[in-house]
């Protein structure tokens, strides 16, 4: 069927959704035709197919779009909305949490959210402090809402297609530098389970954990290593709340070993909490300390230099890695 | 989207001063009381510690809710505040469940998962009830896209105060209701006061309805105290909605008579403001108006006592019922873990 990249990909789970049920829609800024099928085009061809109605270009009100959505879903429908970028979730963070995620619980599961809410995040393209951060652990420190990263084109179709079907409201993290990934097209329908992590590479030695753009970083010092003799197993989480701890705690028992990776600031991070559970669960099978590698603790910064030198690198990885089977 | 003729709707709507039929009046003044006998029941029953809950009083409110909930169905949807037991109670929840809701049982609406904050109780239309003051707006929104997508006909009224006028969200959903003409009716009833803070002291703005015309949209602006003037704004800006033809919003002169929540200190409200605000409680007027259509004072009263005793009944089971379960914590969270 050829390759397509993850922006085709994601299109495509949105056409898909929208042929086969009329409940699907999309809202955000910039999203329809007029003005230009999105930022990053993942809306485009989408009004031209499906009206205006169902692909609704909004001014920029955050909380008015996620709030419209949280209503639409309430009443049945499955709204995607699209926050441009990921920092500015923080505009409308209080009809994320306090009403997409709390509603099905706080009215005793007689309502439910069916929401998706996709947005675009990513260190490496310049764009500095406001438009940078991976503020996935804010979301997945909420009871009530799932939080998903592909790392791949293949299981960006799929993920979208799952997070749509899901009747819990999703969070959809995309990374900017992910866009242009290609991948073998999986076809028509093609569903990734939400809550499903994959193991991207088998391995050994080791497990590093990780998700979203660094999977790729994970999988290049991988093959690095395994010219060493140094047998790295990378699990791609895919869904980051709530996590795949069965095939997570599988794969450590198994390597003995554990590095959790992710792009976001490495205190209070999403790692840190894997590395606790790692901890209790596995201590006494773990060969070696549970480390954590993440961002630099501070605002992401704009001049290449600096922003290379924020986040992890291939060396942080490999050197991690060495460290942990004990050969510095 | 928006209409072509928009500095038509620009200007303030006049309302409507129809005369409202017999039936209608005493189907709102059922509700009215029923607001107000559930309210009185709440604070005898706080004053007696034989409960020990948040509960936001209605006291000088009922009327509004009361005859804004009298336009519409069982179907049309409605997003209220924490101080929405005027809203739920007109609206039509039984009042059993309401009060095991409020009492945290598990024979609640929510099987007291939600709490006199968190009221939803869809099988009438009441969809949220949030704890965050102007958070609804942008909801009710949703609710009405998604009627207009499905052409339902259905419409959807939030109720918010004064106070959460002054939030981003309230300008930001007037702005998105207006531009896709959503049957939305959002009614803000001014209490006078945010919170603590008086009216005055938090906004330089002397009237809410104003603000709609900053977004091309329609507004009236009405006593909250007066049967025909509420019943009749509401009425014309759910026909206008159900028709096809946007949104309103409708600012109703009300007083919260009470305080913030039952209990809590309201000293900074003038004594002599409240006095001048019990003389226009909406509750002897009301009862004016029934007697000047002829309405007997054993009919009204029957009317109420019938209203008491089921109230009584609804609490007297809500206090013996049981709470929920501790194994309650794991459901509703996500719909299943295995996704």
């Amino acid at each position: 069927m050829g390759q397509i990249t993850m922006t085709q990909a994601l299109n495509q789970a949105l056409d898909e959704a929208m042929a086969e049920d009329e409940g699907v829609f999309c809202l955000g800024e910039d999203v329809g035709a007029k003005q230009g099928g999105g930022v990053f085009k993942v809306t485009s061809g989408l009004t031209e197919k499906y009206g205006e109605h169902r692909v609704r270009a909004t001014p920029i009100s955050e909380t008015a779009i996620i709030g419209a959505a949280v209503g639409a879903a309430l009443a049945g429908q499955r709204p995607v909305a699209e926050i441009m970028l990921m920092n500015f979730v923080g505009v409308c963070m209080d009809q994320i949490v306090n009403h997409a995620a709390k509603l099905r619980f706080m009215s005793g599961g007689q309502t439910s959210v069916p929401l998706v809410i996709r947005t675009t995040t990513g260190v490496g393209v310049g764009f500095g402090g406001q438009h940078s951060d991976m503020l996935e652990a804010w979301f997945a420190h909420v009871a009530g809402i799932r939080v998903v990263t592909p790392s791949n084109a293949a299981d960006a179709k799929g993920l979208l297609r799952s997070a749509i079907d899901s009747n819990d409201p999703v969070l959809f993290i995309e990374n900017i530098l992910c866009y242009g990934l290609t991948s073998e097209d999986p076809g028509k329908g093609y569903r990734v389970p939400l809550g499903k992590a994959a193991i991207a590479r088998e391995g050994s030695d080791v497990s590093l954990i990780t998700y979203g753009r660094t999977v790729l970083d994970a999988l290049a010092v991988a093959e690095d290593l395994a010219a060493e003799g140094i047998s790295v197993e990378v699990v791609d989480l895919r869904t980051i709340a709530p996590y795949d701890e069965e095939t997570v705690l599988a794969s450590v028992r198994k390597t003995g070993r554990a590095i959790t990776l992710h792009e976001a600031v490495r205190p209070y991070g999403t790692g840190a909490e894997m590395a606790a559970t790692i901890h209790e669960k596995l201590w006494g099978e773990l060969k070696a300390p549970v480390l954590r590698i993440g961002g630099t603790f501070s605002p992401v910064p704009f001049a290449t230099v600096l922003e290379q030198a924020w986040i992890p690198t291939k060396e942080e990885i490999v050197a991690a890695i060495r460290q942990s089977v004990g050969k510095v | 989207m928006s209409p072509a003729s928009a500095a038509d709707a620009r200007l303030r709507e006049p309302v409507p001063t129809d005369a409202i039929d017999r039936a209608t009046l005493r189907d709102i003044f059922s509700r009215t009381m029923k607001v107000n006998r559930t309210d009185e029941k709440f604070r005898s029953l706080l004053i007696q510690g034989k409960v020990a809950v948040m509960y936001y009083c209605v006291r000088g409110q009922e009327l509004v809710s009361a005859a804004a909930m009298a336009n519409l169905t069982d179907d049309d949807y409605v997003v209220c505040t924490y101080r929405g037991q005027g809203e739920q109670t007109a609206k039509g929840i039984p009042p059993e469940l309401w009060w095991a809701e409020c009492l945290g049982k598990a024979t609640g609406t929510c099987k007291g998962k939600g709490g006199t904050m968190h009221i939803t109780y869809p099988a009438k239309g009441i969809m949220v009830t949030t704890g965050v003051v102007g958070s609804g707006l942008p909801i009710a929104n949703g609710l009405a896209m998604a009627s207009q997508n499905n052409g339902d006909g259905r419409v959807t009224l939030v109720s918010f105060g004064d106070g959460a006028a002054n939030i981003g969200g309230f300008h930001e959903a007037l702005n998105m209701a207006q531009l896709y003409q959503l049957p939305v009716v959002f009614l803000c009833q001014n209490n006078r006061y945010g919170e603590h803070t008086a009216f005055a002291d938090h906004t330089d703005s002397t009237c809410i309805a104003d603000r709609a015309a900053g977004y091309g949209m329609r507004s009236m602006h009405v006593d909250g105290n007066d049967v025909h003037q509420v019943y009749n704004a509401v009425k014309h800006a759910v026909d206008l909605a159900r028709q096809g033809k946007g949104p309103t919003l409708v600012e109703a002169m009300c007083y919260r008579m009470m305080g913030h929540f039952f209990g809590a200190d309201f000293s900074y409200m003038p004594p002599e403001h409240i006095a001048e605000m019990k003389a226009e409680d909406p509750l002897p007027k009301l009862r004016k108006v029934m007697l000047d259509h002829q309405f007997t004072k054993e009919e009204l009263d029957g009317i109420v006592s019938e209203i008491d005793v089921e109230i009584d009944a609804a609490v007297e089971k809500a206090l013996a019922a049981d709470p929920p379960d501790a194994s309650e914590l794991a459901i509703d969270v996500l719909e299943s873990e295995a996704g």
